[in-house]
């Protein structure tokens, strides 16, 4: 059912676990299959000043797929920049993955789903902190 | 002791006894006639039909039955549902089944609702067990039919089938019942446990696949859903599979108390040593659980994910997980026993065959164990 590639990601698994003190958590739930997906991220500014995910993590409850999509799209996300992260399409993923059965693609969504809450949650801290140090300067 | 590959689906299907093989290899070479044939290779394949429809009758003790072979169970119990409501429904045009019956009795019963018909699908406890009460309840005035399976083919739950059989006798119901996953497997007795119809099957029991047969009572109405050269007494047209039918007498001829002692034996280990792992639980009942079946849950763990880890590790199990599934939905029958959503993503359904030993049982829990806890290791659940 599964090609040589999705099976490797399944098998051995990369960026799994949590970061701590992490910049940004995104959560994702496929209500229907119940798979959960949690994405971690680290950011940082790169020489040129952009913001990159300098670290990302992911922890999956799930099947085949979706064990290997959170790899992969953990693969594809680091050292990107936010707004090129936010680019990648689950086409990218299965696509990077080698395919995934029809049935099997929404896992891909499930993972997107989960990177782009963590960007957002990030982006939604650095108001906040921003509010903050600007009430703080008030 | 590393095995090559242990086979644990079992309920799935069988390997097919070498003995059968050799016995089904004659009827394609030599005793290849047709049974309906006049001449003596007809008549050497008629004899051969008689002989292997005695051995399976004498396992149920029938007697006011006739048997009818057919390409499996689910076309035995196609053959029950839709002949039966056919027959009867000038009669009465209800039928009662379980929730928890294999998909070709509730598909064709979905079928008959379309056509008409009115189906009670009865509810069942925790453990996949009917209320014989609610059974009861549920009998009518139009009722025809009752399809309640001997033995559930997910969690392994033996139906009461001898009371099932004495209420619709006592009401006057004709009562059928899927027994594909407990036929040699568990005492069935056509007359004491009132049985109208039976469906019986081959691959189940290391016979070859493609064979089964539904036992009918003789003064029992019913109408044939396969119409051609009146074959099987009319109710089954289409050349007789003498191999195939052959194959499957010596696979019931083959199958005997030891073997289900030791599937038993093995059984027990198997849950004793799943039940120490941390949120693991058995679904289906202790007692009253068929020989070969072992069918558990991990909390917090996918079913298809474990299933692929195991088969890795050279084990062959199965799993009705939603992910596996067409529908990504849980399963019918884990919804039925009302399981916690955190359980029914994570069932593994392990069933014994005659072949397996205590040592590839050693073998699947240290694999199950290490599965289970490199899977919880990357979920974001916490135990």
């Amino acid at each position: 059912m599964y090609n040589e590639t999705v099976m490797e990601h399944f098998m051995r698994p990369r960026n799994t676990g949590e970061i701590t003190d992490a910049d940004g958590i995104g959560k994702a739930r496929n209500p229907v299959c119940g798979d959960v997906m949690h994405i971690f991220i680290s950011v940082n500014k790169n020489n040129a000043g952009e913001e990159i995910i300098s670290d990302i993590r992911f922890q999956t409850f799930g099947c085949v797929a979706a064990i290997a999509t959170s790899s992969m799209t953990t693969e594809l996300a680091k050292k990107k920049s936010l707004d090129d992260a936010l680019k990648i399409t689950r086409d990218d993923v299965a696509r990077a993955l080698g395919g995934l059965p029809p049935i099997k693609m929404h896992c891909s969504n499930l993972a997107l789903g989960a990177l782009h809450a963590a960007i957002n949650d990030y982006h939604e801290k650095q108001k906040q902190s921003k509010g903050n140090a600007q009430a703080g300067t008030l | 002791m590393k095995p090559d590959r242990i086979y644990m689906d079992n309920a799935a299907t069988t390997r097919v006894d070498p003995d059968v093989v050799k016995a089904m290899t004659l009827h394609f070479s030599e005793g290849f006639g047709n049974s309906s044939s006049l001449h003596s290779f007809g008549s050497d394949a008629g004899r051969a039909l008689s002989k292997s429809r005695e051995t399976i009758s004498r396992r149920v003790k029938a007697r006011d039955h006739r048997l009818v072979f057919t390409s499996g169970g689910t076309e035995s119990n196609n053959l029950a549902l839709k002949g039966i409501a056919f027959a009867n429904r000038k009669r009465g045009k209800h039928i009662i089944t379980s929730s928890i019956e294999h998909d070709c009795v509730l598909n064709s019963c979905k079928w008959l609702e379309k056509q008409g018909f009115d189906v009670t699908y009865l509810p069942v406890d925790s453990e996949g067990f009917v209320d014989l009460g609610g059974l009861e309840n549920a009998i009518r005035r139009d009722t025809i039919l009752v399809s309640i399976m001997h033995a559930n083919n997910e969690i392994g739950t033996m139906e009461p089938i001898g009371e099932i059989g004495r209420i619709c006798s006592d009401h006057d119901v004709w009562f059928h019942t899927d027994a594909c996953q407990s036929f040699t497997k568990a005492e069935i007795n056509l007359e004491k446990q009132n049985i109208d119809l039976l469906t019986i099957n081959s691959h189940k029991i290391c016979g070859p696949k493609g064979v089964g047969g539904l036992f009918i009572r003789r003064d029992v109405a019913i109408d044939p859903i396969m119409h051609g050269g009146g074959q099987g007494s009319g109710l089954r047209s289409g050349t007789v599979n003498i191999p195939g039918i052959v194959g499957f007498a010596k696979a019931v001829e083959i199958m005997n108390d030891s073997r289900v002692e030791h599937m038993t034996r093995l059984r027990d280990m198997l849950i004793k040593g799943v039940l120490d792992i941390d949120g693991s639980r058995l679904n289906g009942p202790m007692r009253k659980r068929l020989c070969n079946n072992a069918h558990f849950s991990f909390r917090h763990i996918e079913g298809e994910s474990l299933i692929v880890r195991l088969d890795l590790k050279g084990i062959a199990a199965s799993t009705g997980s939603a992910c596996s599934s067409g529908s990504l939905e849980p399963g019918h029958v884990l919804t039925a026993i009302g399981l916690e959503p955190e359980y029914t993503n994570g069932s593994v359904r392990m069933s014994l065959g005659r072949e397996n030993t205590k040592d590839e049982i050693g073998y699947a829990l240290e694999a199950l164990n290490e599965s289970v806890d490199i899977l919880r290791r990357i979920s974001p659940f916490k135990n």
